[in-house]
Order: structure tokens, then C-alpha cells, then sequence
């Protein structure tokens, strides 16, 4: 009877248990919602044309909008990519096809520490070497500190796909005769495409809603889009200063904003695992 | 994992010289620009070390090593001290994982084992869109959203309940410790569950069907054969997780509250390390205040090097027990 009833509380506490892991995923799930849910219906209660439509507005002026820091976001991630996936496939490439395993693992370690360092320190650093030498805050300097955050993602998602292309490609390739710089980029690359890409705009996403690096880097800008050595706007740094801003109607403003960039990220994020999820199958 | 790679000169003798010697060269050549770039990577992280140190070091002449111990922070008369900045980067992150970790491995367990098959991949893909949202908007919802009803039920209530307590006690201003763990732990939970669940996974079958043999339940089973298994990854998982807490910027500054002080409340606001460099930078003049915010962030960078290194070497050593097991 005793053993009877000690393995039905045992039962009843695994029970409990199993149960509260269930609560766990579910207060995850709840906090997404809840977070979404107030971006999305903000958002879309605040958003008008004019919004994507007009430049900002002084503070008293009704209305204006962001059209000059969705303009800024695209420039900045552009600039972005153009310098980190040069870096970021090579460096990629040189990962699974030609290192040695203690270069391959020095360099694996570096990229995955860079990967690590806090997003703000990436600002600092590029004020230290572009800001404070050019006297300016500038596109370039954010540009540059959103790359160095690119690089080692992209970087490490090259090399994995690149490791997944299997090596009866590479000795089929070489049997040929071709050499092997030509067998890499004709032949290898080719085959690692998908991964390739859905690393790249998920590093890509994830720049796209960085804010610490562009305080002292980008700065934001009043006068729109002037130039890469001139200070310029950007979607999450209005949303920034428009949060802690004391005025209503800007405070709206970043709701709005808060929206666009929702949709943007999260936008890029589905449409890429919807994607990859599909060619898997 | 070295796959062994086709050997270039096989093809290379059986063609003509001019074409080995052609071949040999644009390999060569490639090979070369593919390791400058990868060596760029270690170049980049060299160079942030290398332009850290050199823009803080007129704080690091000055202030030495009283800079890590003075609670001071005054740009008039020019002393600066980082306590209060580390002290609050320790206390929010760690106040993030005292919510997060049991979260994250409940979480986990519920995706690795107890979930019905067709729930695990949405869950899983609505957990990493918790990742995906930038900071800055959680930070926004965070000030408009959470930090009232942090600040009227529950700090209000924690006040009255447990306010002999020194961590419940002064005035519920909503901005400050606990909110700013809380948000903490919000951003840290998807990548706590996502790479626990991964390490859970990797725990052969054959430990839970002993175990389920021996007559065990499935939470013994999940706490004496699953969890001892991986223990090491699990906890690279929050060392992972802590890393990343340590230096989130944007939602921590706007929930925060930006004071300067050390205080045994968690009502009370304060700032972290990044959180006083985001906020401050840009008003910062002269070499000394300026120095002394990159110190700042080179003491926060050293805090996550280290909790980064640990905490991919239990990770690695976790996931490559697997390889060798299969």
C-alpha cells in the first residue's frame, strides 16, 4: 500500500512538473504576442502616408514622417553588405575549403568571439578609427560598424553550407581537370547557394534593427540623405530618440516606426525559413 | 571533421606544363586572397583591442585601477570611477537569468521531449522571432508597455509584501533593476532555449529509455538521466545567454532609468556599462570624459570575452560528445 502511494506522488509530481515546462514555453509564446501585438496595433493606428511619404518636422509641427530615415536604413544596410560579403564569403570559403584545421580553428574562434563582442562596442570602434580621425560623424563610419557585426555571421554560415556540399562534387570537379580556385566558385559555391543567401539575409535582418552602433556613428540627421561622410538618419535610431523624446506626437511617430521595422525584420526572417524550410523537403 | 580533400597534383601531372603552370598560379593566388581575408577577421578583432586601449588610455593614466573601484561620476570636475556601471551590468543580467534560466530550460524540455511532434517546429520558429525583434523595440514596449504595469501592481505590491526586505525597499518608480532584468531575460530566453534544447536533444535515446525501463517517470527521467548528461552544455547555454545580457544596449538604456548610483534596491533606476555609453557619448567632450566611456566599454568587453570563451569551449565539449557517440 505504502509503495502503492509513494509511486502515485511520484507520478502526480511528474505530473506538475511536465506541466509547468508546458507554462514555460507558454509565457514565451504569451510575451511574443504581447510585444507584437501592441507594435502592430500601435503601429498601424499611427502610420498614414505622409509618414513614409514626408520628412520629419520640427517638434510643434503636426505631422511629418520618416521618409528620409527608411531612405537612411536601406543606405546603411546597403553599405553594410557591400563591405561584409566580400570579407565574409572569402573568409568563409577559406574556412571549408583551404585551412589547415589549426588556421581553420584560430579563425573559426576569432569569428565567433568578434560574433560576441556587445553591438555598442562596434560603435565605439568605429568612432575610434573613422569618426574621431575624420572629425565627422558619418554613413561610412556606420556603415563600417554594421559590416564588422555582418562579417563573422556571414562568414560562419558560408562555411557551414559550404561544408554541406558533398565531396563527390569536389572529385568529380577535379577530375575534370579544373583547377581549384575555378572548381570552389563554379562548382562548390554554386551548390551552397541557398544556405548561402538565407545566412546572409539573416545577418542582413539582424543589421537592419541595430541601433547602439549608430548613435556615435550615424548620428541621425535633419537634413536627409547628404552623402557617405555626412551624418544620416536611420529607422532605429529615430525610433530611439523619439521613444525618450517628451512630445506626443513623436512618441506616435516611433510606434509607427517600431512597425515598419517590425515588418521588415521579422518580414525577412519568415520569408527566408519559409524558404530554406522548403528546399530541405 | 576534415574531410579529406582531392589532391591537385593528380590532375595537375597528367596535363601539359603550361597548364600546371597556369593552374598552380590562379590556385595559388586564390587560396592566398581567400586566408587575407580570414585573417581580416582576426585583424578586425585585434584592431578593436589595439584602437580601444589607445582612445582610453588618458583615462587609463590617470584613473589606473581606482577607475574599476570609485564610485565617482563627474564630468566638471573630471573624475571617473566604473562601479556603479559594472555593478549594475552584473545585477540586471543577473536578475535576467534568475527569470530566464528557468524559463529557457523548462521551455526547452517542453520542445526536446514532452511537446506533441507537429507543436515543436512552430514553437520552436515563434521562440527565434523573439530573437529577431530588435532591441530598440522591445526596449520601446518595455517603457510604454511594461514598465507601468511593473511600476502599479508589482513593484507596489512587492513594496508592501516584502518590503522589509533591503531589495524591495524606496520608492516604485518602474524605470530601473528589475525592469531592466526583466527585459534582460526576455532577450536572453530565446537564445538560452534555443541552444539548451539543441544540447537536450543531443542526449542519446538509449539514456531515456533506461531510464524509462527502470520504472522511472518521464521528470525523473529528465532530471537523472537527461539534465546530469548535458549539464555542461546547459550551462554554456546561459554563459551564452549572460554574454549576451551583459552587453544589450538599447532596451536596457530606455528602462533603466540612467542613475549613478549603487543601491541594494531593485526599484531603484541605475545604469549599466552600455547603457552609460549609449547614453552619453555623444555629449561627451574632452579626451579624459571620452576616455574614460571607451575604459567603460573596454571593461565590458573584457566581462564578455571571458564569459564567451567559457561558455562556447561547455558548449563544444557538449556537442562533440555527441559526435563521438553516434
Amino acid at each position: 500500500m505504502k509503495t502503492h502511494d509513494g509511486y502515485f506522488s511520484r507520478k502526480q509530481l511528474s505530473r506538475l512538473m511536465l506541466v509547468l515546462c508546458g507554462c514555460a514555453a507558454t509565457i514565451v509564446i504569451v510575451v511574443l504576442i504581447l510585444i507584437l501585438g501592441y507594435t502592430l496595433v500601435n503601429g498601424i493606428s499611427y502610420l498614414n502616408l505622409d509618414f513614409i511619404t514626408q520628412p520629419s518636422k520640427p517638434v510643434g509641427e503636426a505631422g511629418g514622417g520618416m521618409r528620409d530615415d527608411i531612405y537612411g536604413t536601406f543606405i546603411l544596410v546597403g553599405l553594410a553588405s557591400v563591405i561584409a560579403l566580400p570579407i565574409g564569403l572569402m573568409a568563409g570559403i577559406f574556412l571549408a575549403e583551404f585551412a589547415g584545421p589549426r588556421a581553420a580553428s584560430a579563425i573559426r574562434f576569432a569569428a565567433d568571439i568578434l560574433a560576441g563582442v556587445p553591438s555598442i562596442i562596434v560603435g565605439v570602434f568605429a568612432y575610434a578609427i573613422l569618426v574621431r580621425p575624420m572629425h565627422s560623424y558619418s554613413a561610412l563610419s556606420a556603415g563600417v560598424a554594421l559590416a564588422i557585426i555582418m562579417i563573422p555571421v556571414v562568414a560562419r554560415t558560408a562555411e557551414e553550407s559550404l561544408r554541406l556540399v558533398p565531396n563527390s562534387q569536389r572529385e568529380a570537379a577535379m577530375a575534370l581537370g579544373i583547377s581549384r580556385w575555378r572548381m570552389t566558385l563554379g562548382v562548390i559555391v554554386p551548390g551552397a547557394v541557398t544556405g548561402i543567401v538565407t545566412g546572409i539575409m539573416l545577418a542582413v535582418a539582424r543589421i537592419a534593427g541595430e541601433t547602439a552602433p549608430l548613435i556615435f556613428t550615424a548620428l541621425g540627421s535633419a537634413f536627409g540623405v547628404q552623402g557617405l561622410t555626412e551624418p544620416i538618419g536611420a529607422l532605429p535610431l529615430q525610433i530611439y530618440r523619439y521613444a525618450l523624446s517628451p512630445y506626443s506626437d513623436w512618441q506616435k511617430q516611433a510606434w509607427a516606426a517600431a512597425f515598419l521595422l517590425v515588418i521588415l525584420v521579422l518580414g525577412i526572417n519568415i520569408i527566408v525559413r519559409l524558404v530554406s524550410s522548403r528546399k530541405k523537403i | 571533421m576534415d574531410k579529406g580533400r582531392p589532391d591537385t597534383s593528380i590532375s595537375a601531372d597528367m596535363s601539359d606544363n603550361r597548364n600546371v603552370s597556369r593552374t598552380r598560379f590562379g590556385d595559388i593566388i586564390f587560396s592566398r586572397l581567400t586566408l587575407f581575408f580570414g585573417l581580416l577577421i582576426v585583424a578586425i578583432l585585434v584592431g578593436l583591442l589595439v584602437a580601444l586601449n589607445f582612445d582610453a588610455w588618458p583615462a587609463i593614466q590617470k584613473f589606473g585601477l581606482s577607475f574599476l573601484t570609485s564610485t565617482e561620476w563627474d564630468p566638471v570636475k573630471e573624475e571617473f570611477g566604473a562601479l556603479p556601471a559594472i555593478y549594475g551590468t552584473l545585477l540586471s543580467s543577473l536578475i535576467g537569468l534568475v527569470i530566464a534560466v528557468p524559463i529557457s530550460l523548462g521551455s526547452a524540455i517542453f520542445l526536446s521531449d514532452l511537446a506533441p511532434q507537429w507543436m515543436r517546429k512552430p514553437c520552436s520558429f515563434l521562440i527565434e522571432m523573439l530573437a529577431a525583434i530588435p532591441s530598440v523595440i522591445i526596449g520601446l514596449w518595455g517603457l510604454y508597455v511594461m514598465v507601468p504595469f511593473i511600476r502599479s501592481p508589482v513593484e507596489a505590491w512587492l513594496g508592501s509584501n516584502l518590503g522589509f526586505l533591503p531589495l524591495f525597499q524606496g520608492p516604485p518608480f518602474g524605470v530601473g533593476f528589475l525592469s531592466a532584468g526583466i527585459i534582460l531575460a526576455i532577450m536572453v530566453i530565446p537564445i538560452i532555449t534555443a541552444v539548451s534544447r539543441e544540447v537536450v536533444c543531443a542526449v542519446p535515446l538509449t539514456q531515456r529509455e533506461a531510464m524509462l525501463a527502470l520504472g522511472a517517470t518521464r521528470w525523473e527521467m529528465i532530471t537523472r538521466s537527461v539534465l546530469p548528461y548535458c549539464r555542461s552544455g546547459l550551462v554554456g547555454a546561459v554563459m551564452l545567454g549572460l554574454g549576451r545580457a551583459l552587453g544589450e544596449t538599447m532596451a536596457v538604456t530606455m528602462v533603466i532609468g540612467n542613475a549613478y548610483a549603487l543601491s541594494p534596491s531593485l526599484f531603484s533606476p541605475g545604469a549599466t556599462i552600455a547603457s552609460k555609453v549609449a547614453s552619453e557619448f555623444n555629449e561627451a567632450s574632452g579626451d579624459l570624459y571620452i576616455g574614460s566611456l571607451i575604459e567603460l566599454a573596454l571593461v565590458l568587453f573584457a566581462i564578455t570575452l571571458v564569459v564567451n570563451i567559457m561558455a562556447r569551449l561547455m558548449v563544444w565539449r557538449t556537442v562533440s560528445v555527441r559526435g563521438t557517440g553516434e
